[in-house]
């Protein structure tokens, strides 16, 4: 008797992918690879909405995971932009070297 | 059982695969190879969303994340040609606080998650919602009515995306 693939088997490859997001936000310093850890997470959210949306069947969590796609596509063009400006006003990406507004 | 051992199959090796390009993501010392791990992970959790009926979301996330976004990405790489140099990452005591608390936070997620009940996909006996459920044309009657004000507000999010990015980046206004 092989075990069917339940939503918990989605679901807990959404955490590990979320996770994982989460280590590269905490560990890396690129600000580049920053958002791209993101993006990520955010992948990991759409993912859950999805394994739930097929345990219910209730498509709108669908819709959700498109609100979230295009949610995504807005904060890459917006945070890329300020990657650009501040990698012109330090010549820097890297986040250590980035804290005037920390202290 | 066939169609159950070949979900099996296709589940598991996307998942290896997806979870394999994320760490490809974080671990690599070149941006433009975490770059290109990241199309990888998006193309192979799009087979996971195919495997979760959502053909619709596949195909966005395909075209939108693998296509449009990752080529921004691609061009704000080359455009800042970054060198890299020192180490790829650091380990001061608050970001080793903050993967051991990555860590916590993903047993909390399985353990939680392994409790589900199990007595889900009961709704596949009703032939005509399975037939339209995920596909383009239901998802579309939908966002058309019933969700059209959000839809709307998205477009207005991306127009204000697009000013906001053009405004940020241009070096005079």
């Amino acid at each position: 008797m092989i075990q069917t693939i339940s939503t918990s088997h989605y679901l807990i490859l959404a955490a590990a992918l979320f996770c994982l997001g989460m280590f590269g936000v905490l560990i890396r310093r690129n600000a580049l690879v920053v958002f791209m850890c993101i993006e990520l997470m955010l992948n990991a959210a759409n993912l859950t909405f999805l394994a739930f949306a097929r345990a219910r069947g209730d498509d709108l969590g669908h819709l959700s995971a498109f609100f979230i796609i295009a949610v995504a596509a807005a904060e890459a063009a917006v945070g890329l932009a300020i990657v650009i400006s501040v990698f012109r006003a330090r010549g820097t990406v890297n986040i250590e070297e980035i804290q005037s507004m920390k202290h | 059982m066939t169609s159950a051992i070949v979900e099996q199959v296709l589940f598991w090796v996307f998942a290896i695969s997806t979870i394999g390009a994320a760490c490809g993501v974080i671990f690599a010392r070149n941006p433009i190879a975490s770059a290109m791990s990241l199309v990888a992970t998006f193309f192979f959790l799009a087979g996971i969303y195919i495997l979760l009926w959502a053909h619709t979301i596949a195909a966005l996330q395909v075209l939108v994340y693998a296509g449009a976004i990752m080529v921004l990405f691609l061009f704000v790489i080359m455009l800042l040609s970054l060198s890299d140099h020192g180490p790829v990452m650091t380990f001061s005591p608050t970001r080793i606080a903050g993967g051991a608390a990555v860590v916590g936070l993903f047993v909390a997620l399985v353990a939680v998650f392994r409790r589900l009940p199990v007595t889900e996909l009961a709704w596949t006996t009703d032939a005509a919602k399975m037939k339209d459920f995920g596909s383009i044309k239901h998802l579309g009657e939908i966002m058309y009515t019933q969700w059209l004000f959000p839809f709307e507000a998205v477009s207005l999010l991306l127009l204000v995306a697009i000013l906001g990015a053009v405004v940020v980046a241009k070096p005079r206004i």
